[in-house]
């Protein structure tokens, strides 16, 4: 029996945000930084939002965050998400300072408030591409 | 900053003019552009060899729109199709004007959205910074969801309720009733909101604004030619712009508070009038929850209290602050801000019929978002 085709919406892996997929597919989170000022951004841009320095490199950081938002989907914008409703997006502030939006590791969790401490998991998909997501902080 | 100032002239809203709002694919945005300014033209007695100025937005060409209306306009600008930009646009034919760019301008939107397909989740949802694209993997679109994420951390943060949202939806469905252009007339109950299906939780479809195809025009001009019109002038008192595109990917935390608490000052702070003294307001109301963060922002009520503030009825027509007459994008029409302005002039020349509010003189329009646009229009300069 072959496995069905990977059906929802693939990412692009763009040349400036190589470091990061890189980094999923060997389980780390990688996020740039800008060399100047130190700031956290993502995703990638050539110059740091805080002092336009265009010297960046991008670092390892712990995965670890905190829940700010949830939203539940109840309607597929795309007929491959069509059997996960109604699904969860989240919205995560990592401990550097930068958001993305992500979702539930595994099944949701029950009561997850604005605050709570949350890690990053990895969900393989394929041999190039791992996504981000996130469970509560055991 | 003030809309007037020793050295320019006031500027004052002269003509109006709008589509009907529905489905209409036997026309594309420049025909109901073109429909909308003529009857802007009409109601200011002018004619189109009068406009100086031109601009435009969501019409995607304004050569093609000049060749077509046979105009050779000196000022001209087109803008996108995004609703913070009738607050700019309105902002910037001010400027024009006191600048001496043009001496009358006509501002003039089409949108043949729901005719062309127009959806803002899916494949083509650029929401956002133009990079929304990357987070379709986790299932992540559309600016519905966006608002979501909002109202569920305002919810989280201050307690407010669905209950009390759902006073937005309602008071505009009810001023939508008594508004023959309003294309969802039928008003509804707490119960028959709570009921609507989720479309991206909290937000129900009751929250969300209505694609439809339409175009909306206004004429503006300075004081000295405005008296000369055959409608009671309606003059921009005062206005302010502010942004908040640092982070804007995400939800801004704030709910924009302090970029419009700002706004708020510099509006209120060059006239003698200030929020008590409005007689209504048109708040860009894309998704309820905008207008509950506008309403905070703008200083109609304090951080945290606008669920209480929306459920005690002030919105509605006989409340304190009439908001959102028309129906607003929730039930007349999503005119991207546009017909708000036409609403507003319409509640000061005293037009609006069974949804006139008694002795409209001031009304103030704001758009939350990461442009934030803030206009009063009063009766006097």
């Amino acid at each position: 029996m072959t496995k069905p085709a990977y059906a929802k919406p693939l990412p692009e892996l763009t040349v400036p945000m190589k470091p990061y997929w890189e980094g999923l597919r060997q389980r780390r989170v990688m996020i740039q930084v800008c060399e100047d000022c130190g700031r956290f951004r993502f995703p990638a841009a050539s110059v740091c939002p805080q002092c336009l320095s265009d010297e960046s490199h991008w670092e390892q950081v712990s995965g670890k965050g905190r829940l700010v938002s949830v939203a539940t989907f109840h309607k597929a914008y795309w007929p491959s998400f069509a059997a996960d409703i109604p699904y969860s997006v989240i919205q995560v502030e990592l401990d550097v300072g930068v958001n993305v939006y992500s979702n539930w590791f595994g099944s949701p969790p029950a009561h997850a408030a604005e605050g709570t401490p949350v890690v990053a998991q990895f969900e393989p998909l394929s041999d190039d591409i791992t996504l981000l997501k996130f469970q509560l902080t055991e | 900053m003030p809309a007037k100032s020793q050295s320019a002239p006031s500027v004052a809203v002269v003509g109006v003019g709008n589509t009907r709002y529905g489905l209409m694919p036997e026309y594309d945005a420049y025909d109901l552009g073109v429909i909308a300014l003529k009857q802007a033209l009409d109601d200011a007695n002018l004619s189109i060899d009068s406009i100086d100025g031109l601009i435009l937005s969501r019409v995607p060409d304004y050569q093609r729109f000049a060749e077509m209306c046979g105009m050779n306009p000196n000022y001209t600008m087109t803008t996108p199709g995004h609703g913070r930009f009738a607050g700019i646009c309105v902002q910037t034919a001010v400027a024009v004007l006191q600048a001496g760019l043009a001496k009358t301008v006509a501002l003039v939107y089409g949108n043949n959205g729901k005719s062309a397909g127009q959806r803002y989740g899916g494949d083509t949802d650029s929401y956002g910074s133009g990079g929304a694209g990357f987070w379709f993997p986790y299932g992540m679109t559309s600016p519905g969801a966006f608002h979501a994420l909002m109202m569920q951390s305002h919810m989280t943060r201050y307690g407010t309720t669905a209950e009390q949202l759902a006073h937005i939806p309602m008071a505009f469905r009810y001023h939508a009733s008594l508004n023959p252009q309003a294309v969802m007339r039928q008003t509804f109950d707490l119960d028959t909101y709570m009921d609507a299906r989720y479309i991206c939780e909290p937000l129900r479809l009751l929250d969300y604004c209505l694609i439809n195809d339409g175009g909306v025009a206004l004429i503006l001009t300075t004081e000295d030619r405005a008296r000369d019109g055959p409608k009671k002038p309606v003059f921009i008192r005062s206005m302010a712009q502010r942004s908040a595109f640092v982070d804007s990917t995400f939800p801004p935390k704030d709910f924009w508070y302090e970029p419009m608490r700002s706004a708020a000052a510099e509006t209120f702070a060059s006239i003698d009038v200030n929020q008590s003294d409005m007689d209504a307001l048109m708040i860009y109301d894309n998704f309820s929850p905008t207008v509950l963060f506008s309403l905070e922002g703008f200083g109609y009520c304090n951080a945290g209290e606008g669920g209480a503030f929306i459920e005690s009825g002030q919105l509605r027509l006989g409340g304190n602050f009439p908001t959102n007459t028309s129906g607003g994008h929730l039930s007349e029409s999503y005119m991207q801000g546009w017909a708000l302005q036409l609403e507003a002039v319409r509640q000061i020349r005293g037009s609006c019929g069974e949804r006139q509010v008694k002795d409209a003189r001031h009304v103030h329009y704001m758009a939350a978002a990461p442009v934030i646009t803030s206009i009063v229009y009063g009766e006097e300069p």
